[in-house]
């Protein structure tokens, strides 16, 4: 290569000889040094896509605590790297500037949201469990033995983890609640 | 299938590219129809038609594989000589109770003195079957093996009039080609095609596999529109061999484990059943009627046993039944349906949503909104503060004054869930396969996920107990999971193995074989047993796809015994060899006396071909060496089900609770059994509606949206919500492309923006033209969407499948008008209109 140097870098020289105006030509010192955000990760968590049951693979890309991105795992035997709209979508999920961190309340009657600490949120539905899992307690239904309350019942997504559905069914039939329903029922 | 599973397609087209042909069967022409060879548009609600047709091709031509059918199904079972058949009553079987609308199965035995098994005479037989038509049971009955002998009589010449084969072949005959054309609109020369691709494809060359979803599933007939297939794919030997099956694509990221650990009324983790009190007592009562004797379910015991010590620990002794009565039970239904209805009722006072939105994904939603008004407090954990949470400030029904704000007494707390990202754990996809996730970061704010909710409620709930027999069940509960992390997580992979189950030696159990009876072992899903083995979390593997076979049996970790395809003895011929050598996976090898393959046989691994089970033996001792299908009581596929649906032993066509078509086929319109609630909060539609309505989803959205209506990403490439109407409809009711229309149904009354499209077609059915109308539900008026728009299971009715519950959203009808809705008081008095009919 005779033009070596400063004319092989010259973006007019570039844009001739270059096949489409792309490529090569579209080259700059800036972009020449932009790196993927993958490359930047922190760490990289294996993740699985929460749309579907298909089951895709993903890669989460953290860097500073927060997820840069999220892509495709190729490794995946049953997605190969590949994502959908929805799972391609999926860090808007997670990052959203508007997705709720704080617990809301509304008050019975009340016709406004107001704030709540976790800590005393968690405090008063387990006093409400414990109330109205005693006044509507069954120990018994048209003389046969039911030990149950059809007072409190559940309907869950089924985007819970088998772990989670694993607990809620344990500590709903411990408490002799049976109306514990999921999106699977649907 | 491309358009709500793009990602499985593609080993769709994988399989197009080697050859096979593609049918999409669909009212609508989608993208997977853009990639089929042929797309068959069909009307809503006719499918077992179309099915039972193929059915009748098979048998009428005697296309069935003939060598299978005869070794691993019960076609030649004699049935009682009490049966009759919907050919003798038109349209009903033998054993329906118009009272109350349920039937008694005993007449739909296999032929006396071989119909039932041991624990049970014949009359208790059928006292149970009746219980469970009515408590949604029927899964249970379907996995569990409801209690047919394993040595019933049989024809093995098939020639019996009364043999399971000929009483197909009579319930069928009348599935023909032509009644195709009148019912399901689909022409005489597209079935021609159909039927010849799908014989062409079976045998021991090849296979022909199907899948659905729940256009399948949500109809007052759903569970047999999965048996017409049941039937289909055993006579043709499609079943336990590669590329055969029915593929079952479920919807969500793991509704699969839900069902597994279930989040159900009716059932325990592992599909045991939930105590009935009307027939259990104890726990040998309980095991006495749970499932068959024979088969692996005869190791009940050993599960529920390990179950009940998973739960209760050392509280749990062989002399107190393992606090088998601390479990509570059910008498009936307790879905999700008659739940919302007690809500409205008073009845139910508490309610926790978790990641759901039945505002306006549950059909009916105006019922599911008063339900919500009724309660004295509501949990909802979500990612985005859904309509669910939001009712009492901005509900419908405060704009058409049937709520005030005000008069709402329900205390609501909205709790924000952690993301998928932020916590770990396992999702079970649609192929049965565990896959863990690691936490990419901790949640931040008041987000946690529903494993650090329920941890943390459980013990707050166990601080505040009293010392009587109420509470016991929950101060004896194991509940002491380690906790790490800056929000005291409890651990997932603890959880995991309590799911997984340990020995006497307290190690982590290698696979359900271990589980023993005797309370020395524990387990929380037995089926699960084995994810964790080797005390290596299983579902975390991931040897690359590109690194091993196409079965991948090193990536993730599958139910039962990381089994990929189920029931794949039947790969192999009774005598242990391969079918053919192109459709080659399991075989029994003679040197090693074992069975091998590129799978986990699902078979015991020593069990030879040739194995005769002695007399009086139980469990999995009582399954010949050829009989493949282990779980059921006799190792058969059960083309005719004597025992276990609610609605009859064979499927057969009725319309959908709401049709605009008569039924062609019986006198009986609709599913006799099907579930019916009638109150004022969800009418049925009379005759004045035309239309056939069905709804579905798009590739850029998630059901009732919450995930995907808040993304910018996704809520640009669909922000509004449409019907998908026809260009003879949209002239007919003088609707305009991108205008708006107004959707009523006796329920409610909607409005939507017009997508006029060829892509829905006009159909001929009984010498008229029958229009339908598609709506994808995925928006509604709030939810942190960045677009909203009107909920189409607002239209939809509430009437239910008798053996699950599941509701009929995929064929109703309703009426359409042009322009858009009345709002206000001007809507009720639309929809009192045409309740008045």
């Amino acid at each position: 290569m005779g033009l070596g140097g400063w004319i092989a870098r010259w973006p007019v020289y570039r844009q001739l000889t270059g096949a489409d105006g792309r490529g090569a030509a579209a080259r700059s010192a800036r972009t020449d040094a932009l790196r993927p955000r993958t490359a930047e990760a922190d760490h990289v968590a294996r993740s699985v896509c929460p749309f579907c049951a298909v089951g895709c693979g993903q890669l989460v890309y953290v860097k500073d605590g927060r997820v840069t991105q999220i892509e495709g795992d190729p490794d995946s035997p049953i997605s190969r790297g590949r994502l959908c709209p929805k799972g391609s979508a999926s860090k808007q999920l997670v990052t959203r500037p508007d997705r709720p961190s704080t617990v809301l309340y509304r008050r019975p009657h009340g016709t406004e949201w107001e704030s709540l600490d976790l800590d005393t949120a968690m405090d008063m539905i387990a006093d409400r469990v414990v109330a109205t899992r005693r006044e509507t307690w069954q120990q018994t239904f048209d003389g046969m033995v039911v030990r149950r309350t059809l007072g409190i019942a559940s309907l869950g997504g089924a985007t819970l983890d088998n772990e989670e559905n694993y607990l809620m069914k344990k500590l709903y039939t411990a408490m002799g609640a049976v109306q514990i329903e999921n999106q699977a029922r649907i | 299938m491309a358009e709500c599973h793009p990602v499985g397609f593609q080993w769709v087209m994988e399989a197009k590219a080697r050859g096979a042909e593609v049918f999409h069967i669909d009212p609508r022409y989608t993208r997977t129809s853009a990639m089929a060879d042929a797309h068959l548009p069909i009307r809503a609600g006719s499918d077992i038609v179309l099915l039972g047709a193929l059915i009748h091709h098979v048998l009428a031509g005697e296309h069935d594989f003939r060598e299978y059918v005869l070794a691993y199904t019960n076609a030649a079972t004699i049935v009682s000589e009490d049966f009759r058949d919907t050919e003798d009553l038109d349209g009903l079987f033998s054993g329906f109770d118009p009272a109350t609308r349920t039937y008694d199965p005993a007449s739909w035995a296999y032929e006396a003195g071989g119909d039932v098994s041991g624990a049970m005479s014949e009359g208790e037989h059928a006292a149970q079957a009746r219980l469970h038509a009515d408590s949604a049971r029927s899964d249970q009955y379907g996995s569990g093996g409801a209690t047919a002998h394993h040595r019933a009589r049989t024809d093995p010449t098939l020639r019996h009039p009364r043999c399971v084969y000929q009483v197909l072949k009579r319930h069928f005959a009348r599935y023909t080609p032509e009644m195709v054309e009148e019912l399901c609109g689909i022409p005489r020369a597209d079935f021609r095609r159909l039927a010849e691709a799908v014989v062409a494809n079976s045998g021991r060359e090849r296979t022909t596999a199907w899948v659905y979803s729940v256009g399948w599933t949500q109809h007052t007939v759903g569970v047999q529109y999965i048996r017409a297939a049941s039937i289909l794919q055993l006579l043709l030997g499609n079943v336990g061999r590669p590329g055969g099956g029915i593929l079952a694509l479920r919807g969500h990221a793991s509704i699969q484990g839900s069902t597994d650990i279930p989040t159900l009324f009716s059932i325990l983790p592992g599909y045991l059943p939930m105590p009935d009190a009307r027939m259990h007592g104890d726990l040998d009562g309980y095991l006495a009627h749970a499932a068959g004797d024979t088969g692996f379910w005869g190791n009940k015991r050993a599960y529920m046993v390990s179950l009940l010590k998973a739960w209760w620990g050392d509280a749990a002794t062989e002399d107190n039944d393992y606090c088998f009565g601390y479990l509570p039970s059910v008498t009936g239904d307790h879905g999700t349906y008659a739940t919302v209805l007690g809500q409205i009722d008073g009845t139910v006072k508490g309610y926790f949503v978790v990641g759901e939105n039945p505002a306006i994904g549950s059909a009916g939603g105006k019922a599911q909104r008063l339900g919500l008004a009724g309660l004295e407090w509501l949990v909802v954990r979500d990612m985005t503060l859904v309509e669910t949470a939001t009712f009492w400030k901005d509900g419908p029904e405060l704009e058409t004054g049937e709520m005030r704000t005000e008069d709402i007494a329900t205390e609501v707390f909205f709790l924000p869930a952690a993301s998928h990202v932020e916590k770990e754990g396992t999702f079970t996809q649609t192929q049965r396969l565990l896959q863990w996730r690691e936490k990419a970061l901790d949640p931040t704010g008041d987000r946690r996920s529903d494993l650090w909710f329920y941890h943390h409620l459980g013990k707050r709930i166990r601080r505040r107990l009293s010392e009587d027999d109420v509470d016991r069940p929950l101060r004896d509960l194991t509940w002491d999971y380690p906790e790490s992390g800056p929000h005291d997580d409890p651990s997932a992979e603890a959880v995991l193995r309590e799911i997984n189950g340990t020995g006497p030696d307290g190690r982590a159990l290698s696979g359900y074989t271990e589980l023993r009876p005797d309370g020395s072992t524990t387990c929380g899903c037995w089926i699960y047993c084995g994810v964790y083995a080797d005390e290596v979390n299983q579902a975390a593997r991931r040897r690359p796809g590109g690194e091993q076979s196409p079965v991948a049996l090193e990536w993730g970790w599958a139910w039962p015994a990381n089994r990929r395809i189920l029931y794949n003895r039947a790969s192999a011929d009774p005598e242990g060899r391969p079918w053919s050598e192109r459709k080659a996976y399991i075989r029994w090898d003679r040197d090693q006396r074992e069975w091998t393959g590129p799978d986990v046989p699902d078979f015991e691994r020593d069990k030879p071909p040739d194995y005769r089970p002695p007399e009086g033996a139980t469990a999995q001792a009582a399954i010949g060496g050829a009989d493949p299908f282990i779980m059921q009581s006799d190792g058969k596929g059960w083309l005719y089900v004597p025992a276990g649906l609610a609605d009859g032993p064979l499927p057969a066509h009725y319309e959908p609770h709401e049709s605009p078509v008569a039924n062609s086929l019986y006198g009986t319109r609709a599913n006799p059994a099907r579930r019916e609630y009638r109150r004022p909060e969800t009418p049925y539609n009379s005759a004045r509606f035309p239309y056939v309505i069905t709804t579905y989803r798009l590739t850029e959205h998630h059901t009732a949206g919450g995930m995907s209506r808040t993304l910018p990403y996704l809520a640009e490439l669909q922000p509004e919500m449409f019907c998908e109407v026809s260009p003879e409809l949209a002239a007919e009711v003088g609707l305009v492309n991108g205008g708006w229309a107004t959707i009523v149904t006796s329920r409610s009354a909607i409005e939507a923006r017009v997508l006029v499209s060829p892509r829905i077609r006009p159909l001929r059915v009984q010498g008229r033209t029958i229009h339908q109308v598609g709506v994808p539900y995925h928006w509604g008026w709030a939810g942190g969407g960045v677009v909203t728009g009107d909920a189409a299971n607002d239209l939809m009715p509430i009437v239910l499948d008798p053996n699950v519950y599941i509701q009929e959203s995929k064929a109703a009808t309703c009426d359409l008008l042009p322009g858009r809705r009345p709002h206000g008081r001007a809507l009720l008095d639309l929809i009192e209109e045409y309740r008045r009919g």
